[in-house]
């Protein structure tokens, strides 16, 4: 049926010549955009309605006390559900360890917050196929997982702030139970507030591969970082790192990349590196962390995020 | 009446700021309204900015925002 409606808008609105490369790519164009803004505002208010059940105060209490391991688990899963503005991370921080949620299963939730949303996976869905989007989820939840499973390991608690450990916040209170119909009203907020941010991004990626497609040479990228260079995977990471976007704003760049042929494992790791490891963010966390313990979480991610890349390189 | 906006400073703290002055306005009340952004007073009442306080009681916590009608609403509470 989107194909019709972009079919139709191409031929008999636009009136464009049948067959021509314009009207071609026009349609596609027409169609792609419908497809993912449509999948996105479906699945981001189906996320959001779950989403109105995990607010950060339940996911603390979730993780309170949890062990390792299954505690790392956890966290990855709940950092894809528990919504956070990046300007609470401190008072969230803050809050988990003083519910004593170990720091290891901390970091793993504040990886995976970023890095594995609704929007990175609707898109990847939407541009490449559900199973490039079910790496990308998958392998996001694993990185987390490992990374804060090895920060928990290398016991670095002296490195927080000692006045984390010295807060008592007394009883905080608790908005009162939403209805279910309040829990709809919460997600079209969402979804709306979440469109209008996006929806730029979308059209930009779908806009830049449609251009790429037909005018940048096929082996010019290929030629340096295509499956023959060993290299690519830990350059797409180094220069992923001091990048920062959201999941839509770096899609228009993944876009590019997948359409000229760069290997999925190096665009995958690419897209994490920017997504998971921000300036912004550790300015904030330097509040709470001191300096070496940022250096060994952003070491740590570093290293994850390309073997992920290195593997799936490999079995693709 | 007494209005509390917690939150660092970021840019959904200020909406929520404007909305709750919107609000005030358009309601006819006579509030006070106070920017919180010291931690230890926050995590007096949320780990989830931005957060809505009115006369002590926490109303509204975390992203999303609330529309204008629901911060009406929150404050019409507690008048």
């Amino acid at each position: 049926m989107l194909k019709e409606l972009s079919l139709y808008i191409t031929y008999n609105l636009l009136d464009l010549q049948r067959g021509s490369r314009l009207a071609d790519a026009l349609s596609f164009f027409i169609y792609d955009t419908i497809k993912i803004l449509l999948l996105l505002t479906v699945i981001i208010f189906m996320i959001s309605v779950i989403r109105s059940y995990f607010p950060p105060e339940r996911t603390k209490r979730i993780l309170s006390y949890k062990k390792e391991f299954i505690g790392n688990i956890l966290a990855a899963l709940l950092g894809i559900v528990t919504p956070f503005c990046s300007c609470s991370a401190v008072p969230l921080f803050i809050g988990f360890v003083e519910a004593g949620v170990p720091l290891g299963v901390t970091f793993s939730f504040l990886i995976s917050s970023p890095m594995v949303n609704e929007v990175a996976v609707v898109l990847l869905w939407g541009l490449f196929g559900w199973k490039i989007a079910a790496i990308y989820l998958c392998t996001g939840l694993l990185v987390a997982m490992i990374g804060g499973f090895i920060i928990g390991k290398l016991k670095l608690e002296k490195w927080v702030e000692e006045y984390v450990y010295k807060f008592h916040s007394g009883q905080a209170q608790e908005v009162t139970k939403q209805t279910f119909k309040e829990r709809l009203e919460y997600a079209k907020l969402n979804t709306v507030d979440i469109l209008r941010r996006v929806w730029l991004y979308v059209i930009v990626a779908i806009g830049i591969g449609g251009f790429i497609h037909g005018y940048v040479p096929q082996d010019f990228l290929v030629r340096y970082a295509g499956p023959k260079n060993p290299f690519a995977v830990p350059v797409a990471v180094a220069l992923g790192v001091p990048l920062y976007s959201n999941a839509a704003g770096v899609i228009p760049i993944v876009y590019a990349l997948m359409e000229k042929g760069i290997s999925t494992g190096t665009v995958l790791a690419f897209m994490m590196a920017v997504t998971a490891l921000s300036v912004p963010e550790m300015i904030i966390l330097r509040k709470v962390l001191k300096v070496p313990l940022l250096v060994v979480f952003a070491g740590i991610m570093t290293v994850t995020i390309t073997a992920v890349g290195y593997i799936f390189n490999a079995i693709l | 009446m007494e209005i509390k906006i917690l939150g660092p400073g970021c840019a959904n703290c200020h909406k929520m700021e404007e909305l709750a002055k919107t609000a005030v306005k358009e309601l006819g009340i006579d509030a006070k309204i106070e920017k919180i952004s010291g931690i230890q007073e926050i995590m007096r009442y949320t780990i989830s900015t931005p957060g809505l306080v009115v006369d002590g009681k926490l109303k509204h916590s975390g992203k999303p925002l609330p529309g204008l009608e629901n911060v009406k609403a929150m404050i019409r509470e507690e008048v």
